[in-house]
């Protein structure tokens, strides 16, 4: 890739996004976009992709992610003057299941922000890349989506929308230069993990996560686990019976 | 609670992890009941970040470069980012770090709080040479902006200071000016440590880069590979295989032995005589040429390994140096991984700095218990008979009076340690 990239991320201040943005800022010239909800952290994660490479450029965009009419004016705005060579939707939350079970507005939060909005997102770049006939479109789920297990479904329902979504986005692309490509992280070690890390959550390395992520993206593979371990751990997972799945605490 | 090693891994207790948020810069360190110790990326091989049993700062998350001017080569960062990110985003804009250790996988937070060294000390001396500025923040909340010129005792008590006398929230770094990513490098076999110090002495003044191996188990008639190089302004050059090897598990007892020492040292001089000579070689094989097998320190098996690594003044070095290979070589322990390699006069930067004037021995041990700290005795009373000391950055085990002798400005390091701080080592070491 030595061309010239434009390179928008939806949630770049997350762990894996903003690893994903640092091998991209390594590889030669690009041209970030970066939409957050927190300013201070969205210029730290700028001026670090600049000082990772001086034909960098950064611009922020600071945002609310459940407002449709927000997010349709802000993709029209973000690829006016230029169409998005790859869109990577990477925000979420890993909620608490047990506060999800006992607060609803809560429960409906984390819905909305794992899930519907992701989807808007998704929704608003597919009409951009469709005007323009190519692009790339990457977005994170998670294998916590390919089954609803206790500990984590509220989140994982989210999930579970995005991967249907997305299989829908893929059909109506298919034979199209647009890509649409569905990552599904197993544990990884950020920020979002770091009490289930504590506690003994084995859990990958954020930066052999977002590489094989990217190997992904430059690829065009339509649904990639991270580590790729993970598609043959959730095809177990998927294939259990209930009588065995039920008895089991995960 | 998490397992944590150091490198050596000599021991693997429960720690309680506190990762370190970006937002720390303008707030306080997490509350720990206990004394906590920041914790990078365990590249140290002691207990110089280890608290068994109590909390750890990680910095992991504190890894971004805030601002990097390209006209000055002033970087200014975070604790947590490794030398590795550094070099390369570095060179493509023609700058690397005038110092660099061994390893690039160590954070820069690691680097000032061992003011470790690299194979051009002649020339640019230890990393904490290059650090213009440290925002150290204590546990009472307290941020102390210190440099060469501002709180000047914070910032020599800090560089080395084993991160006892504060948590690095930022660092502002000189790097230098280079050309590209490729080094003009030679190596020349040498038959005896005599041979090695006129090596030294010849090639100071027109090479940066000088270090060698050693074969441990050749005596003071110490067999070598010496190894110099410049930077090389050539704009081509060979690029190292992205492959990264691994070293997949832990074997049940060291691959290295009194067996396999002897083969390996055998293989390893003469493979490498056979690349004598003049060649233009990438920076990471020559600075880094173990990172490129990941995990390496499990070959020695589960009971872990040492590095001993000691300085002798220059007057004795020569004579220590030999005393030492026959302490080792009639002890038949040790490994393929020896370094000599010499320090060049420089004002001491912190105060318990490791580098000073003289010749420096590393040798990694298989961890054989008794045997082994038998041998470390040995080596420790040449040590304090030359005057030498034994490097923190690599000790696990060295009594406090070698400690003590060796760093002479300890007692007005004390007054600087942050009583909410505690390692393994400042236990061991200093009784807190």
């Amino acid at each position: 890739m030595s061309e010239h990239k434009k390179i928008v991320i939806i949630g770049a201040t997350s762990a894996i996004a903003t690893h994903a943005a640092r091998i991209w800022a390594q590889r030669g010239r690009a041209e970030f976009v970066l939409l957050g909800r927190d300013a201070s952290r969205l210029n730290r994660v700028a001026e670090d992709l600049k000082a990772r490479g001086a034909q960098n450029s950064a611009q922020t965009l600071v945002m609310n992610f459940t407002d449709p009419e927000e997010i349709q004016r802000v993709v029209k705005q973000v690829v006016s003057d230029r169409a998005a060579d790859i869109v990577l939707i990477a925000h979420g939350s890993l909620g608490d299941q047990q506060r999800a079970q006992r607060d609803l507005a809560y429960a409906q939060d984390e819905l909305m922000a794992n899930g519907v909005s992701a989807v808007l997102f998704a929704e608003a770049f597919a009409a951009a890349l469709e005007s323009v006939g190519r692009g790339t479109l990457a977005v994170i789920g998670s294998v916590a989506g390919d089954r609803g297990r206790k500990s984590h479904y509220v989140y994982g329902a989210a999930k579970g929308l995005v991967t249907r979504y997305v299989q829908g986005l893929q059909h109506r692309f298919a034979g199209s230069a647009i890509k649409v490509v569905l990552i599904k992280p197993g544990p990884t070690e950020t920020p979002m993990t770091a009490a289930l890390v504590a506690n003994g959550l084995k859990a990958a390395p954020v930066d052999e996560v977002a590489q094989s992520m990217i190997a992904a993206i430059d690829r065009g593979t339509s649904e990639a686990y991270v580590p790729g371990k993970w598609r043959v751990i959730m095809m177990v997972i998927r294939h259990l019976p209930r009588f065995v799945f039920n008895k089991m605490n995960i | 609670m998490k397992t944590l090693s150091s490198w050596g891994r000599l021991t693997k207790q429960s720690h309680d992890v506190l990762a370190l948020a970006p937002a720390i810069a303008s707030g306080s360190l997490p509350l720990a009941t206990q004394p906590a110790i920041p914790f990078g990326m365990g590249r140290s091989y002691g207990d110089t970040a280890l608290n068994a049993g109590g909390p750890v700062w990680a910095t992991s998350n504190l890894d971004s470069l805030l601002q990097f001017d390209t006209k000055t080569g002033i970087l200014i960062c975070e604790p947590g980012v490794l030398l590795r990110d550094i070099q390369r985003c570095g060179v493509a804009q023609g700058w690397m770090l005038p110092v660099t250790p061994g390893t690039q996988m160590a954070t820069v937070g690691g680097a000032i709080a061992n003011d470790v060294h690299g194979k051009n000390h002649h020339v640019f001396g230890t990393f904490g040479e290059h650090v213009l500025q440290i925002k150290l923040l204590r546990t009472d909340g307290i941020l102390i902006t210190c440099s060469p010129q501002q709180n000047v005792d914070y910032f020599s008590a800090t560089v080395g200071g084993i991160g006892l006398t504060g948590v690095i929230i930022e660092a502002t770094l000189q790097l230098r000016k280079v050309a590209g990513p490729w080094l003009e490098s030679e190596t020349i076999p040498y038959g005896n440590v005599e041979e090695f110090f006129a090596l030294t002495r010849e090639s100071e003044s027109d090479w940066e880069y000088t270090v060698s191996w050693i074969d441990c188990l050749a005596g003071h008639g110490g067999r070598g590979l010496f190894m110099r190089a410049n930077h090389s302004s050539e704009s081509v050059g060979p690029v190292p295989a992205k492959r990264v090897r691994s070293f997949p598990v832990v074997p049940p007892v060291s691959i290295v032995n009194k067996l396999s020492l002897r083969a390996f040292n055998n293989a390893y001089f003469y493979l490498n005589r056979a690349k004598r000579g003049r060649r233009l070689e990438h920076y990471q094989p020559f600075f880094y040429p173990l990172d490129n097998v990941q995990h390496w320190n499990r070959m020695y098996g589960p009971k872990g390994f040492y590095q001993y690594q000691c300085v002798i003044p220059g007057q004795y070095s020569s004579a220590a140096t030999q005393a030492m290979l026959d302490a080792i070589a009639r002890s038949g322990q040790g490994s393929f991984l020896a370094v000599l390699k010499t320090f060049a006069e420089r004002p001491e930067v912190g105060m318990l700095s490791f580098p000073r004037e003289g010749a420096t021995l590393a040798l990694d041990f298989p961890n054989h218990g008794a045997e082994t700290e038998k041998l470390f005795q040995c080596l420790d009373a040449i040590v304090l008979e030359a005057g030498g000391r034994i490097y923190l950055g690599k000790d696990a085990r060295m009594p406090r009076a070698v400690f003590e002798a060796g760093y002479p400005r300890l007692v007005e390091f004390l007054s600087y340690r942050d009583p909410g701080i505690s390692s393994e080592m400042s236990r061991r070491l200093m009784g807190f």
